[in-house]
């Protein structure tokens, strides 16, 4: 107990020593959180009506990012199966670092639940014995159990090995092969329970769609490599903990697989909407060529779509061998999902409206700016958690510092956890 | 790896996390702190502008409307009676009032006869304690009158902002939309906090003390139904109705989802609904289904009834019928 809270003590000591450029990073993402939490301070006290949201389209850029986040979440899931069900050596250099992703995502998804409400300070409702819990009925209750479960999951996991790698004893498998075979279902859970929130809705005919799901999985299977292989490159440039190509390499036959599925999907929806067209593709006609004169989301579907594209062929081709193109295809996929699986996909849900209006929603500064705050909250966590576990990683934060030197800094020994 | 530039964590800075704290990083980790702490409360300065009363320690721990005791009922109707009265300069009278036994509720409007003059959604506007200043206000109000081409029932070429001289048009005809009060309703399924949910008499009610405003019911209704409280509701005070109860027409704070509630306030003491009361053509009838005496029983009887999107589910209790 006591090595735990020296533990817990030097890792916040650590958090604050750092290079002029650390500072420099985590000051201008800190600076963006602020500028989010008083952009959200303001809609607290001023209500939604800051945000671009209308009776007609009352879901927006919050649960746009909510959306695709849950995915980018799940994601970490294709670092845990390679390397925990097909015992891929390589894959064990860099599992942490996609489940320490996990957390920071997950974290990010439930601040825009949270600033999507019009009562946040009403939140334990939802929590017996304070509130109320309507489950099973409510897939929004399942949705907040699947969460905060993958989140403590991938807490315990993540916490466990690195604690264990900073006391320098080998991982007791009880403690966390259980908790990872766990974790691999209930990333699948996550995201197929989110894509319910919309299937449920039998009111919607753009979201009640038995592909929904199977698309939402295939994408997010894209769009979280896409990110882990960018952010694992950063990895080894600035920190030093070395992360070979071959994860990179595994990342990206992952990726390629899930874009071709992904893109298959979308053929079949766009083929269902378009051959024979039902009122029910009003949706879909508004999102791909705009109805009645409103085309406010057609540019956007169609970068998405542009992107998509760019980024599969680069992926299905020789090209992405190489690390620069892998990026681009990364870059491109990322941005390409980011747009079909947020505004793409929330928006169209409402228009037109279930009586046939048309009204269209743009995001306000205001709102813009409080998105802009969550994602630097995640990536102010995720380089936080980095610049703790990677010396806990090479092995230059220890229990006892005068083991470091006779320790083997390199990955192969984490490959042992 | 590649780069052998600066690091994050340097060696020399990991020798530093083993020694205990010199006096110098102390007040280097106090300074830094400081402004840590102001940045903060810069940003979190606009909570300041939050009227008073408006988050109370009495409704953050009050409970949900149907555990509530009769004696906590009665001070919390009496509390937003004083809130009302500060905040909107009347003081209405807000009861709670129950579904009788043997009664459920059901409407029914007469497609034919209704000639698009909107004078129920603008009765229900005030009735119900809505802000009724800008068109965006008007968006508010529960009904929500589509004009349609004759010759289909297509929802989907409708128009809402219909204005032309006189109404009706030749070609065209009406259908006022608000909420069905479904048998199968999946706005009550869909809410994590079951802060809505089916009455005895059939209405779908709202305790606006318990939602937690995340719109999930809106996104659930096919009847595009309920409205959110984007802003808090803006009333002089001649414009406040001042016959209000708990469930139905008291003037909701912003952040909440709101509904048409059948004027619980009014039929379940035996009146009729504000809009069927200012309907000039008689379109709309209302009444208990389970009286095989009573207007609405009829209707359903013998006349030919439309149910709104009956496909998917929801079995309404609001019909649409056709008749000279």
């Amino acid at each position: 107990m006591k090595e735990y809270l020296v533990f817990l003590y030097r890792v916040a000591r650590l958090s604050f020593y750092g290079s002029a450029r650390f500072y420099a990073w985590m000051g201008f993402l800190t600076v963006l959180v602020l500028l989010g939490l008083h952009a959200w301070a303001r809609q607290f006290v001023e209500g939604l009506q800051v945000t671009g949201l209308t009776n007609q389209v009352s879901w927006g850029a919050y649960i746009a990012n909510f959306t695709f986040l849950v995915g980018v979440a799940a994601a970490a899931v294709m670092l845990v199966i390679p390397a925990y069900v097909y015992r891929q050596e390589h894959m064990h250099e860099v599992v942490v670092f996609g489940e320490l992703m996990a957390i920071a995502v997950i974290v990010m998804c439930l601040c825009f639940v949270m600033v999507d409400l019009g009562h946040p300070e009403r939140f334990h409702h939802m929590i017996p014995p304070f509130g109320i819990f309507n489950f099973p009925g409510s897939i929004l209750s399942w949705d907040v159990i699947v969460l905060n479960g993958y989140l403590l999951l991938n807490l315990h996991i993540a916490g466990y090995l690195l604690y264990c790698r900073y006391r320098g004893r080998k991982p007791a498998r009880p403690f966390y092969i259980p908790f990872v075979f766990i974790s691999i279902a209930w990333a699948i859970s996550i995201h197929t329970v989110t894509a319910f929130l919309y299937v449920g809705l039998a009111g919607r005919s753009y979201w009640h769609h038995p592909l929904v799901p199977s698309r939402f999985l295939a994408s997010a299977f894209v769009a979280g490599p896409a990110l882990m292989i960018l952010t694992f490159q950063i990895i080894r440039r600035v920190t030093e903990y070395f992360i070979g190509d071959k994860p990179l390499y595994t990342l990206r036959m992952i990726m390629t697989v899930a874009m071709i599925i992904n893109m298959f999907l979308l053929g079949c929806e766009l083929f269902t909407e378009f051959y024979f067209p039902t009122q029910h593709a009003a949706a879909a006609q508004y999102l791909y060529f705009g109805l009645h004169g409103h085309r406010g989301l057609v540019p956007w579907i169609w970068t998405a779509i542009a992107l998509d594209t760019v980024g599969l062929l680069l992926l299905i081709t020789p090209a992405s061998r190489r690390i620069g193109w892998l990026n681009l295809a990364c870059v491109t996929c990322f941005m390409g999902i980011w747009i079909e699986k947020g505004m793409g996909l929330i928006v169209p849900g409402f228009v037109p409206t279930p009586l046939g209006q048309v009204v269209e929603y743009l995001p306000t500064w205001n709102e813009t700016l409080v998105c802009v705050g969550i994602w630097a909250l995640g990536a102010l966590l995720y380089s936080w958690m980095l610049h703790v576990a990677v010396p806990i990683m090479n092995g230059s934060l220890r229990a006892r510092p005068a083991d470091a030197a006779s320790l083997p800094g390199d990955a192969a020994s984490v490959a042992a956890a | 790896m590649n780069d052998p530039g600066p690091t994050p964590a340097t060696a020399r800075s990991l020798e530093e996390v083993y020694r205990p704290i010199t006096r110098r990083t102390f007040l280097k980790g106090a300074a830094a702190s400081l402004v840590g702490m102001t940045g903060l409360m810069a940003a979190l300065r606009p909570l300041l502008e939050l009227e008073r009363g408006e988050i109370t320690v009495d409704e953050l721990l009050q409970r949900h409307y149907r555990e509530l005791t009769p004696q906590e009922l009665e001070r919390i109707l009496r509390a937003l009676e004083e809130k009302t009265a500060r905040e909107y300069g009347v003081r209405p009278h807000i009861r709670d009032i129950r579904p009788q036994p043997g009664v459920e509720f059901a409407y029914a409007l007469n497609l034919t006869r209704c000639i698009g003059c909107r004078k129920c959604a603008h009765a229900c506007l005030r009735e119900n304690n809505q802000s009724r200043e800008t068109p965006d206000d008007i968006e508010m109000s529960y009904i929500r009158v589509l004009e349609l081409q004759k010759g289909a029932i297509n929802l989907e070429t409708s128009n809402l902002y219909y204005d032309p001289e006189r109404v009706p048009q030749p070609d065209k005809y009406y259908m006022p939309v608000q909420c069905q009060q479904c048998r199968q309703s999946p706005c009550t399924k869909v809410c994590p906090v079951q802060a809505t949910w089916q009455e005895a008499d059939g209405i779908v009610v709202v305790d606006y003390n318990w939602c937690i405003g995340c719109r999930y019911c809106m996104a659930a209704c096919p009847y595009d139904a309920r409205r959110f409280n984007y802003k808090k509701p803006t009333l002089p005070p001649e414009a406040v109705n001042p016959n209000q109860s708990y469930l139905s027409n008291r003037i909701r704070p912003k952040g909440v989802v709101e509904k048409c509630t059948f004027c619980l306030h009014r039929t379940r003491e035996g009146r009729y609904p504000a809009c069927l009361e200012v309907c000039p053509t008689g379109a709309r009838v209302f009444g208990n289904l389970l009286d095989p005496d009573s207007e609405i029983s009829y209707v359903l009887r013998n006349k030919r009834v439309y149910i709104l999107k009956e496909e998917v589910g929801t079995l309404p209790r609001f019909y649409y019928f056709f008749e000279k």
